[in-house]
């Protein structure tokens, strides 16, 4: 008795026999949860299979950035979702960032109107639900934009209908190689540069405008190749073509709501995160980095924002967790995504309820553990060393 | 401790798996009500009227189930569910009868484990443009936007018609009839396809009905019908012939008005006597039903041509298949022996 009460009473072995009992709990719960899903699953006559992956989908899917017609596989839907997926979660977060640093760096301007319209964004967009955003944005474009035959033309070439927004679309031809060649060889010149100018910087102390001349280098070398090859490139122009219009690129207006809703829904979270990482930097950086004479958009892109980004980015890599998992909502207005298809439709039509919603689950997981393994790695790059 | 887990996760695992045996019939006598699972609104098979209270065709018919076995037509509690949610709702438990102009299909009563106890309402895919566009007919549709409800059937025979005709379309799927039509009059898509009874029913909700137009062709063949699970056969037994004594109603000439009266005498006609509880009918007491069953679903709902008419002649669908086999019609039952 008295070892028994020796050994609860030292913190060492406590710590581990509650830790024991814990994952006996666990492991209780997981196998009860198991053995339920088996008994329910026997009871219903089910089994758990994965062969109906393989089987002819048999419904169409309205955007694909892979080949795919209704006689690819229910996995290859699947993957079309994904793919779908990330697409939107990619402009997502690109408006996002955007939206949310400028919103950000304007809430903390001197200018009283700019930051209390930036102060009336984020409390207005952040406190009505992302589902309704996407509604609206939705219900925006489908109700105010006009049919494909009166579509808004801009220039001939671009259309803007309730069925989405129509772009040209560059054609490459014979000769397009000569423009890659000229294009890459900018790049590593701009590498170089860029190498070269910071050397020359901490040396000497001489700065060259890098930016300006990397752009121009990388915009007319490939122009220059373009030109000497006889012009590569063609557009293809949308044109009306009985009920909608054909070629060029198309954005869906699904697709362009996602978008807007997403990004500007984040971006409101995002602007807080920007602007309590700047808050954060000790008002002394500032003050030092104006007295020595920097103009204000050098004090915050050398100073302020190189060690606010520190602060900022475990809380900006949720987010992009969370556009992406909101990006699931996608199925209330018909976008295609990974729940549409695989999660939905297939799950349906072959109705493999839990067979299909573990695959979702774990891609969803993987998804976002990977994007936060990246975010990790990029945090232990920047954060601050020996100190 | 660890026999004790042991014990109480197979205790579980057994109740769970009685609640399971236990017969449909005896579940729903005990809560007093029958669950049914209906569409999220389609007027004419189901809908909320003024007063909130759900009204159709496919109602009617959990109405005539719960008068059958419940003996009041009103013990009914409505769950609805879209054409995506509906298989997974009636497999979880959600209801006893799934009455949601629901096809029958070899894929789902054999591989999603349902089964079909008949059919109710014999139907066809079609399409539904506005005038304006100027179609004609379905072959015209190349390269169209098409509204589809996802989940159905009416999306794999879109994918099979269109490939099969060498056309190409552009697939805006929704979940429901009312989001449909949300879409298709905000122009969204050119077409709306779905059950022809389906496009009667939306038709009729829309305020400018001479503007549009159901092409003419019928693209599939969509028998539809109420479903229950598999494994309870007294129970999909006892909802089959709720089904066909409606049908007999008909048949026989028994109406709500004159129900009461035929089974109180002895008719010539004795299959009459057998379905109304004059004369024993062989074999009622092994699905549990009283003698008066047929007459509480017919006194209290209707008989088939009843609530058809009462329901669906107002979207002016017509009998045409779904009449009686002697009226040129499929319906065809077997006789009440
Ligand atoms: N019969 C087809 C289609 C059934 C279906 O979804 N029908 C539509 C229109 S006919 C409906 O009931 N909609 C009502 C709702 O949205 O709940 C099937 O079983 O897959």
């Amino acid at each position: 008795m008295n070892f028994f009460a020796n050994i609860w009473r030292n913190e060492k072995s406590r710590e581990i026999i509650v830790q024991i009992f814990v994952l006996l709990c666990v492991g209780w719960f997981l196998s009860w949860l198991i053995s339920n899903v088996d008994a329910n699953f026997k009871a219903l006559g089910k089994d758990l299979s994965f062969e109906f992956l393989f089987i002819p989908a048999g419904y169409d899917i309205n955007q694909y950035l892979i080949e795919y017609n209704n006689r690819d596989s229910h996995l290859r839907a699947g993957i079309v979702g994904l793919l779908n997926t990330g697409l939107v979660a990619f402009f997502g977060i690109i408006l996002a960032t955007f939206l949310g640093i400028t919103l950000g760096i304007i809430r903390l301007s001197k200018n009283w109107l700019a930051s209390k319209i930036a102060y009336w964004y984020v409390e207005f967009t952040r406190n009505v639900p992302i589902l309704l955003h996407i509604l609206l944005w939705h219900g925006i474009i489908i109700n105010t934009l006009p049919h494909p035959k009166k579509a808004i033309n801009i220039g001939d070439v671009t259309f803007l209908s309730n069925r989405g927004f129509y772009i040209p679309k560059p054609l490459t031809e014979i000769g397009i190689e000569l423009v890659y060649l000229f294009f890459v060889i900018a790049i590593i010149f701009s590498i170089l540069f860029f190498k070269y100018a910071k050397k020359k910087q901490d040396l000497t102390g001489q700065q060259y405008p890098v930016i300006w001349i990397n752009l121009m280098v990388l915009i007319t070398l490939p122009m220059i190749g373009f030109f000497v090859s006889g012009m590569p490139i063609t557009l293809e122009i949308p044109a009306l073509k009985g009920f909608n219009f054909r070629g060029g690129m198309h954005m869906s207006p699904e697709l362009a709501a996602l978008t807007f809703a997403l990004g500007i829904y984040t971006a409101a979270f995002i602007a807080e995160i920007v602007r309590a990482g700047i808050l954060a930097i000790d008002k002394g950086q500032r003050e030092a980095a104006e007295s020595i004479g920097l103009k204000p958009s050098k004090v915050m892109n050398l100073v302020i924002l190189p060690q606010a980004r520190r602060v900022i980015i475990p809380p900006l890599t949720s987010q992009y967790l969370n556009l992406t998992k909101n990006s699931s909502l996608a199925i209330a207005i018909g976008y295609m995504d990974l729940v549409a298809t695989l999660g939905g439709i297939s799950l349906n039509q072959t109705g493999r309820e839990m067979e299909t919603m573990l695959i979702v689950m774990l891609i969803y997981l993987s998804v976002s553990l990977s994007i936060s393994a990246f975010m990790n790695w990029y945090n232990n790059k920047v954060k601050l060393v020996g100190r | 401790m660890k026999t004790k887990i042991l014990l109480a996760a197979a205790t579980a695992g057994v109740m769970f798996a009685g609640s399971v045996l236990a017969s449909t019939l005896d579940d729903v006598r005990a809560r007093g009500k029958l669950n049914c699972i209906i569409n999220t609104g389609l007027v004419g098979f189901a809908a909320p009227d003024d007063k909130g209270k759900w009204q159709g065709f496919d109602v009617d018919f959990c109405r005539a189930v719960a008068a059958a076995t419940l003996g009041d037509a009103d013990k009914v509690n409505y769950t609805t569910a879209t054409g995506k949610t509906r298989f997974t709702k009636l497999a979880a438990g959600e209801g006893e009868i799934l009455s949601r102009n629901t096809t029958w299909t070899f894929s789902r009563d054999v591989d999603l484990s349902q089964t079909f106890i008949g059919v109710n309402y014999y139907d066809g895919q079609g399409f539904m443009v506005p005038k304006a566009l100027g179609v004609k007919s379905a072959k015209e549709l190349d390269g169209a936007s098409v509204c589809i409800q996802t989940g159905t059937t009416t999306e794999l025979n879109l994918a099979e018609y269109f490939a099969g005709n060498g056309m190409k379309y552009n697939p805006v799927p929704i979940e429901t009839n009312a989001e449909a039509q949300e879409l298709y009059k905000a122009g969204r898509c050119d077409v709306y396809t779905t059950d022809a009874s389906g496009l009667f029913a939306t038709l009729y909700s829309f305020d400018n009905k001479a503007d549009h137009m159901v092409l003419p062709e019928v693209v599939s063949k969509e028998p539809l019908g109420p479903v229950v699970r598999h494994g309870d056969d007294q129970w999909a037994d006892i909802v089959s012939w709720v089904l066909r004594a409606m049908m007999a109603g008909e048949e026989k000439g028994i109406t709500s008005k004159n129900v009461k009266e035929l089974a109180a005498k002895d008719n010539k006609d004795k299959e009459i006597n057998r379905l109304l509880g004059k004369d024993p009918l062989q074999g009622l007491s092994k699905l549990g039903l009283s003698p008066d069953w047929a007459v509480n679903v017919i006194s209290q709902v209707g008989n088939y041509a009843e609530t058809f008419e009462k329901h669906l002649y107002p979207l002016t669908i017509q009998r045409g298949m779904n009449a009686l086999y002697k009226d040129g019609g499929l319906h065809y039952i077997p006789p009440i022996k």
